[in-house]
């Protein structure tokens, strides 16, 4: 899947944080798959994501990336049980800066992937992006 | 800017990585980054070949940063951070790109989007490798002794070898009784051996073994601690759980059987039956006439892949796709025993594929030869089996005679079953294994670390894995025994540096971390501007929890500091998309 849309226009840019454990493996699981999603998404692989800075997500939306997905480890976390919890603490806390900023708090999101979650992964890259689009095109 | 000096090397993977990225665009793209002093593209990275070329560059370049965008970390950033160690530089200064699971195998349609993407990533690697900071692993005592869950032939066998290594061993087995599917068997292939003689031996072993002690009805109900010392309560019946300190695990809990439903292939008529229903059947019968529920069994028919390579339909909620390895071998065997038993009976294989691979393809030679018939059907066009009143028939496409239609009166139907995976919740909440779509536990790489899973120290073997033969399962048996071995016969095992780091300078000593860790793993100090925080290394395990909580942003993950994460957000935020746009 290209990293353009149908009319040639830049697809949106997205960043997802994805757990060492958890989640990247199960981005890993969509690429062994051969399962597709825009080539305008790429990863940055973090221990947890309960301890993600909430400034690491301003700063990508500041540098030019139209979204931040952080692939959270959820129940499946096997550092701590309110991984979750925690985790949504510092989306809030992101979206508090990126208002501050005058952006879209809607541009970052968070949602469980597990170290099998390849389909689940791929479905929300493809309905964020087409979020993003939407939010460019506003 | 960074003064390093990074090597970047970057993979075709064969053709896995070089059949849908441009490796020299890719290479061109990145060869100019300001800390870049070599660049170069290579088959196979992971050759052993590759591997000598990028010491030999490290030490006469005098590099101190290595990157390397190949497959998943999962699979070589050991490798690779040795690879750096090798050649005298600190194994933490290499940083580890994903381009193919992650870029190459999923952009497959579009060679150009993905050799940019590859680019940006590769960025990302060289920015981040150009403030990776020298670190030194921790070392921990390791408990010589290892927790084998489940005693079927698997775990029986690993705590045997284990224990025969001089590793002390707790075998716990669910049921009251050790020996799981093969105690049940009387004959097993491929050499006939009975099963339950088989388990007999080795539970008479286990017993008499000083160094493995054996619960039976027991179950393991919570996991602390970490690999090297793992801390397991086991609950065994109705008394008080208790405690074990062991260094690794050995998951071994086994499968179960496909359940067939009711009316599936005319399951639960008189006659139709599954594969262990025969085997028990079979097992029990004696030389001569072929007898089941008082009738006499003259011709059979045998419907292969019952419940495995199944496709996706309406109302079979998750299909089992996998092929379960084990049953046509079995349903062969099953044959050879009959026909020894009574060489009159006619017997009619029904197959998609006949898998009796390596060894186990004379299983398939020897019940050709005393008269087995083989009938290979459309997986989209499954035999069906009805009542005739007198027995049942089994109705047919065989492929090999041009799509002729057969109709086969037989007195016994076997449904060939496959292997699913055990039900088992409560053990899988505890061990937090990641679980396969085919709902086994997964391994790293089911050819590169076949028994090695996620969670360091914690090993699987046998059918818990995936569909089995038995001396499979013993292989990976012992292959999990070999690993465990090389963890804990060493007396100590090293841990990543990669922990949570105090700035002292930053910390106010507002104590809000402390709350944070789950571990204990910070606690204060005194210092001279009153009292820090303090990260102790050996309880921390670097999952970050307190580094957002931090208000004054004094605490970072080594490995994953702030300079390091931002500096891989600039570069690949930087990097144009559009065609040409890249500098």
């Amino acid at each position: 899947m290209s990293d353009h849309d149908a009319a040639g226009g830049e697809s949106p840019r997205i960043l997802v944080f994805a757990t060492n454990n958890i989640s990247d493996p199960g981005v890993d699981l969509a690429g062994s798959a051969h399962m597709h999603y825009p080539a305008s998404v790429v990863v940055i692989p973090v221990p947890c994501s309960s301890g993600i800075k909430p400034k690491w997500i301003a700063r990508a939306l500041d540098k030019g990336f139209d979204g931040v997905f952080v692939a959270a480890d959820g129940t499946d976390c096997a550092y701590m049980l309110d991984c979750t919890k925690r985790t949504a603490k510092v989306v809030e806390e992101a979206q508090r800066l990126i208002r501050e900023q005058g952006g879209d708090p809607a541009r970052v999101k968070m949602a469980a992937i597990c170290s099998v979650c390849a389909e689940p992964f791929v479905s929300h890259m493809e309905k964020f992006s087409a979020a993003l689009a939407k939010i460019k095109a506003a | 800017m960074s003064e390093r000096r990074i090597g970047v090397y970057i993979c075709h993977c064969g053709g896995n990585i070089s059949d849908y990225v441009d490796v020299k665009q890719v290479l061109e793209g990145i060869r100019k980054e300001p800390c870049v002093a070599i660049a170069r593209t290579a088959v196979f990275t992971c050759s052993d070949a590759t591997q000598q070329d990028i010491i030999k560059d490290i030490k006469e370049q005098n590099l101190d940063g290595l990157v390397v965008a190949s497959c998943s970390p999962k699979l070589h950033l050991h490798t690779f951070r040795s690879v750096a160690e090798r050649a005298g530089m600190n194994p933490y200064k290499y940083v580890h790109v994903n381009i193919r699971e992650q870029c190459s195998w999923v952009h497959r349609d579009d060679k150009p989007s993905a050799s940019r993407k590859a680019i940006r990533l590769v960025r990302g690697g060289i920015a981040k490798a150009g403030l990776m900071d020298p670190l030194q692993s921790f070392r921990i005592e390791t408990i010589p002794k290892v927790l084998v869950i489940g005693a079927g032939i698997a775990g029986l066998r690993a705590s045997l070898a284990l224990a025969d290594l001089g590793i002390g061993v707790y075998l716990i087995e669910k049921k009251q009784e050790p020996g799981g599917w093969v105690a049940d068997m009387k004959s097993t292939f491929p050499n006939h051996r009975s099963g339950a003689g088989l388990i007999k031996g080795l539970v008479e072993r286990v017993h008499a073994h000083e160094g493995i002690t054996f619960f039976s009805g027991a179950e393991l109900v919570e996991k602390s601690g970490s690999v090297g010392a793992f801390k397991a309560l086991i609950r065994s019946g109705d008394e008080e759980p208790f405690s074990v300190d062991v260094g690794a695990m050995i998951v071994a809990t086994g499968f179960d059987t496909y359940a067939v439903k009711e009316g599936e292939y005319g399951y639960g008529m008189e006659g139709v039956v599954t594969l262990p229903e025969f085997k028990a059947w079979i097992d029990t019968q004696p030389a001569g006439e072929l007898v089941y529920n008082g009738r006499p069994i003259k011709t059979m028919a045998y419907v292969y892949c019952v419940g495995s390579r199944q496709a996706a339909q309406p109302d079979l909620e998750k299909p089992n796709k996998y092929c379960s390895r084990f049953c046509c071998s079995a349903a062969m065997h099953g044959a050879i025993c009959a026909s020894t038993l009574q060489p009159r009976v006619r017997q009619y294989h029904l197959f998609r594929d006949v898998r009796t691979y390596g060894k186990y393809e004379t299983l398939y030679e020897d019940a050709s030869r005393l008269g087995s018939v083989f009938l290979k059907f459309d997986g989209s066009a499954p035999p069906v089996v009805e009542s005739n009143g007198n027995g049942l028939t089994v109705t047919v496409k065989d492929m090999l005679s041009a799509g002729e239609e057969l109709e086969i009166d037989v007195d016994m139907v076997v449904l060939v079953t496959g292997m699913v995976a055990r039900e088992n919740k409560a053990l899988n909440d505890v061990l937090k294994l990641p679980i396969g779509q085919d709902g086994f536990f997964n391994e790293i790489h089911p050819k590169l670390r076949p028994v090695e899973t996620v969670i360091d120290g914690v090993f699987i073997a046998g059918t818990s894995q995936g569909p089995k033969t038995s001396s499979e399962s013993v292989a990976a048996a012992l292959s999990a025994v070999s690993k465990c071995a090389a963890l804990l016969m060493k007396g100590y095992v090293e841990l990543e540096p990669l922990v949570a780091q105090v700035n002292s300078d930053r910390c106010t000593g507002c104590a809000v971390c402390i709350e944070s860790c789950p571990y204990s793993a910070i606690n204060m100090i005194a210092c001279d501007t009153g009292e820090v925080a303090y990260v102790n290394t050996s309880l921390c395990k670097g999952g970050g929890a307190c580094v957002p909580v931090c208000p004054e942003n004094a605490i970072d993950v080594l490995g994953y500091t702030d300079d390091q994460i931002e500096s891989m957000i600039d570069a690949m935020a930087a990097e144009p998309l559009a065609e040409g746009a890249a500098t």
